[in-house]
């Protein structure tokens, strides 16, 4: 079997520009918070390294990872999976099917043992022998277990592959658990959301080219450049806030105008991501831009912990679970509290004198009657 | 005789498994499993129903939007609310622009790669493929230069011995009957179709934030703010103008290349006409109101039933004619398993018989499936697209006829030919070129209110929970892209207390029903012949058509005993619909 060719080999064979080929590579270091001269760097990474094998896997998942995957701009999923990396198997998309995509799936495990990279979708349900997922006559555990042993790196996409996602919501129908708790010891990235987003996942696998290692981690494995900071302090409706303009009611007025949604439920303060920088679909918007809070769904078991979802946040934002001090800095916290208590005897008495705007205002709903599990 | 699995079916949403029985070159018998189940249904007790679309949104994120909707048209429902016109008319964009890139997405990326073999796209000439393309469509992207680029782009991954996601493709099998051409044009448009579905759900992302999962929806319209002299309005001139420009390009994709792509590629396989007919019955809730979410006979879609092949009469749906069976399905009933029980009064309680893993086969005498096996009328009866143009086509919708027609002319082919493999797939491409050509009137009415300064987008009467009745009950009915989709909820103290989804796949994959009726893949399975055993891609041809999504397709159980009885826990059981609710149903 002759020598594998380079990325930038098979582009240009292709005839993808080089120019082409040097803007990817500077996007990619603008995404990953480095100088604009690590562009040239990851260049000449992918210039000379072989195609790395990828194999995606699913288990108790919607495929909307998946899905997010498929809309990635830059790089495009075809240029990932046709020039970036090999992807061997994904049952989504992959063209072979049964025992010909296991057998794919095996040939990785035993040819490629500590050289491919996994992409893990899905939780991994633990209950009653793990019956509530198999594929191809194995349950999920077995597979993941088998699978992630041998990788080089592991990725773990999406809320519910990172510590089991709704799946694992109470009450836990089928003890589903995320991939570090189903695999202990494992070395993996962590990239939550609800999907993740496409553009921070194909970072992390250019980081993974350029440098042969992984990039900078939270204490939660997930990558700084893209959870390090909180949405609150990246967001375009922050003035608002800062000003006291609050949408009061959907529809209203502060609505049209783009105010800022603290109190229809926002759980901005309390969460960590970049999507106010990277948005979504090819920069297109992001759910706050788009007119409704944000739901923090890259925080640790925020389907339990950040709902209801429309109760507005009851202490000062800035304190929550998804929040330390090592991440966003002690100045920052406090400016937060200090602007929101700031703020919140503003609202008590603008309230007062202006209550409920179009006569639609929302009550703080009563609390979620199971008891919120923090980890 | 012999036994052929497929585990994992790929190209699919989620985790499915088919064994068939294999006689003489032929599926004699067919038996559908799914095999992974999650619970969304419980985890959604306790919680505020106005957010409950958030939740069941995750039931499927390549349909994502669909359990969206829903699930707020079941809260709306069970609380008297009657949304604004602007949010229905964003509704309907959202889910009609769901159905077209859905479509898109399956054919090319689901489905074509069980009619093309990619490596015989290295044997075409790219001149005749130039020819090919141009002599059937008028999109631009046809060049022989441009044909000769992709064919380079192939080589180059052939030659680096790493094919990526075609690397354990069914290259060479005999049942490819495409042209080195026809190979070479369908990847080429494999490629451009990606491309498409990314540039056409930015209309999801402008007013959902981000696509998959939109973040937009609300119980009593939508959280797309709609003003025309605002420019941080979500919907503004500016975006209309947006929207147009999405939704053109769309439909010049779809009429340019999904449609003739489509009749090119049947011309090759039309003996799939013959294939995969499946039950004769079909059934459509019918979707997109012009009007009231309570007036049917205004839908875009109709609502109906079909039994039989009797094309001539489309029966009322009667939803009190909906029951499950769990005879096959690893649940048991106290009732009996070989009873059936309708969704309101439904109980699941899970209880796992199958081999323990691994396996290499299913008791498929027994119970051998997550999913249960819902019928009508005690039917089995197939859902989707396919149902959905046969409704609309048997009830004289004049463009659903002519493009009927139109596809049945070219192949000399009756009406009957549409109980098939390819039938399917021809009337899932007509419906989206019909809904593609429906976008752009929607946008145009929103533009409308717009301009005359209408800017409700959320009737918020109901939005305290204060205001609600101790409790109440409602349910939500849908055309997703797969077919027919109900959500049922019942509130109780301003929480969810019930909340059942009955899906798409669960009426086209479900197993058989105590009577050994089969489903919907299991009878469309039958007689398809089979060139090697070894390697049965004629069985993923059926299986595709239907475009399987599995994990909408599953039940629920709970977390102690992992077994779950609506009639062993202290709420009510789910009720029926309200009479006053039950009414919409009957009208066609």
């Amino acid at each position: 079997m002759p020598e594998a060719q380079t990325i930038l080999e098979t582009c240009q064979q292709r005839g993808f520009s080089r120019r082409r080929f040097m803007k990817f590579c500077g996007t990619m270091a603008a995404t990953l918070a480095l100088p604009t001269s690590y562009a040239q760097t990851i260049a000449d990474a992918l210039s000379t390294k072989r195609k790395p094998t990828l194999v995606w896997l699913e288990f108790q998942d919607c495929a909307g990872n998946t899905e997010s995957m498929l809309r990635s701009p830059h790089p495009t999923i075809e240029d990932i999976v046709l020039e970036a990396v090999s992807l061997e198997y994904h049952e989504t998309i992959m063209a072979g099917y049964g025992k010909h995509a296991e057998a794919a799936l095996q040939r990785v495990v035993k040819e490629e043992a500590g050289k491919y990279l996994v992409i893990v979708e899905g939780a991994i349900p633990t209950a009653d022998g793990g019956i509530y997922c198999t594929i191809g006559g194995r349950t999920a555990l077995s597979i993941v277990q088998e699978v992630t042993k041998g990788a080089a790196a592991v990725i773990a996409v999406g809320a519910c592959a990172w510590d089991g996602g709704l799946v694992r919501s109470k009450p836990n129908p089928t003890g589903a658990v995320g991939l570090q708790e189903a695999v202990p010891g494992v070395n993996v990235v962590n990239l939550p959301g609800c999907p993740h987003n496409s553009v921070n996942t194909a970072a992390v696998l250019v980081h993974y080219l350029t440098f042969g290692a992984l990039p900078a981690l939270d204490p939660e494995n997930r990558p700084l450049f893209a959870y390090g900071q909180l949405i609150h302090d990246q967001c375009e409706r922050r003035a608002h806030y800062d000003a006291g303009r609050y949408v009061q009611a959907w529809g209203d007025e502060g609505h049209r105008k783009g105010w800022c949604l603290f109190k229809m439920g926002c759980k901005g303060p309390e969460a960590n991501y970049n999507c106010p920088t990277v948005r979504w679909n090819n920069a297109t918007s992001w759910p706050v831009k788009s007119g409704h809070g944000c739901i923090a769904c890259a925080s640790p078991r925020f389907w339990d912990t950040k709902s209801p979802f429309y109760s507005r946040l009851p202490h000062p934002p800035g304190f929550g679970v998804d929040v330390t001090a090592s991440e966003i800095g002690w100045t920052v916290v406090g400016a937060v509290a200090a602007a929101t208590a700031v703020h919140a005897a503003g609202h008590v008495v603008r309230d007062h004198f202006h209550p409920n705007g179009n006569g639609h205002a929302l009550k703080e709903t009563p609390a979620e009657p199971q008891t919120t599990e923090v980890r | 005789m012999s036994r052929v699995v497929i585990d994992p079916v790929t190209r699919i949403e989620g985790h499915l498994r088919i064994e068939t029985e294999v006689n003489g070159g032929r599926v004699t018998d067919a038996w559908s499993s799914g095999t992974m189940f999650r619970g969304i249904e419980l985890i959604l007790r306790g919680r505020d129903p106005r957010e409950a679309w958030i939740w069941a949104q995750r039931i499927c994120g390549v349909c994502t939007t669909v359990h969206a909707l829903a699930s707020v048209r079941a809260v709306e429902n069970a609380l008297g609310i009657q949304i604004p016109d602007n949010a229905r008319l964003v509704r309907n964009l959202i889910a009609g622009s769901q159905n077209v890139q859905d479509h898109v997405v399956h054919f090319y990326h689901l489905h074509a790669l069980d009619w093309v073999d990619v490596t015989l796209a290295l044997k075409a000439d790219p001149a005749k493929t130039s020819q090919l393309a141009q002599s059937i469509s008028e999109w631009p992207k046809s060049s022989t230069t441009y044909f000769k680029g992709v064919q380079d782009r192939v080589q180059a991954l052939v030659a680096s011995r790493q094919l990526s996601l075609f690397s354990s493709g069914d290259w060479g099998h005999p049942a490819y009957q495409l042209p080195p051409e026809a190979n070479l044009l369908a990847v080429a448009h494999y490629i451009e179709a990606l491309d498409m579905q990314r540039d056409f759900i930015r209309i999801h992302a402008v007013l959902g934030g981000k696509n998959p999962h939109l973040q937009t929806f609300l119980v009593g319209g939508m959280a797309t703010a709609i003003d025309g002299t605002e420019p941080e309005a979500v919907i503004n001139p500016e975006r209309i103008t947006l929207f147009n420009e999405l939704v053109t390009r769309a439909q010049t994709f779809v009429n340019q290349v999904y449609i003739p792509d489509v009749l090119a590629i049947a011309g090759f396989y039309k003996e799939w006409f013959g294939y995969g007919e499946g039950l004769g019955n079909f059934m459509a809730y019918g979707d997109y109101p012009a009007g009231s979410i309570n007036d049917p006979s205004r839908f875009f879609f109709p609502r109906g039933v079909i039994l039989g092949r009797d094309l001539a009469t489309i029966h009322p749906l009667d939803p009190g004619k909906i029951a499950e069976y769990v005879s096959h399905s690893y649940y048991d009933y106290s009732v009996g398993d070989q009873a059936s029980l309708p969704p309101a009064q439904g109980e699941t309680n899970p209880r796992y018989s199958g081999p323990t893993p691994p396996y290499e086969y299913l008791n498929t005498d027994a119970k051998y499936s997550w999913l249960k096996a819902p019928r009508y009328d005690d039917r089995a009866v197939e859902v989707g697209p396919l149902a959905r143009t046969l409704i609309a086509y048997a009830s004289g919708n004049a463009a659903v006829k002519q493009a009927v027609d139109g596809v049945l002319a070219k192949f000399n082919a009756p009406p009957a030919a549409l109980f098939s493999t390819l039938g399917r797939i021809a009337a899932r491409a007509i419906e989206a070129q019909i809904v593609a050509g429906q976008l752009g009137s929607w946008v145009a009415e929103l533009d409308d209110h717009m301009s005359r300064g209408d800017v409700r987008i959320h009737d918020g009467d109901m939005w305290d929970p204060d205001s609600w009745p101790k409790s109440c009950a409602g349910f939500g009915l849908e055309e997703a892209p797969r077919g027919s989709l109900g959500h049922w909820v019942e509130i109780e103290n301003q929480h969810i207390v019930n909340y059942q989804a009955v899906v798409p796949s669960t009426w086209n994959a479900g197993p058989r029903d105590a009577h050994g009726q089969r489903g919907a893949y299991e009878a469309a399975l039958l007689n398809t012949p089979i060139a090697d055993p070894e390697r049965p891609l004629e069985v993923l041809r059926t299986v595709h058509s239907f475009d399987p999504c599995l994990a909408c397709a599953v039940h629920v159980i709970d977390g102690q005993g992992r077994r779950y009885s609506r009639n062993s826990v202290t709420v009510p059981a789910l009720p029926a619909p309200a009479s006053s609710n039950a009414s919409q149903i009957g009208g066609m």
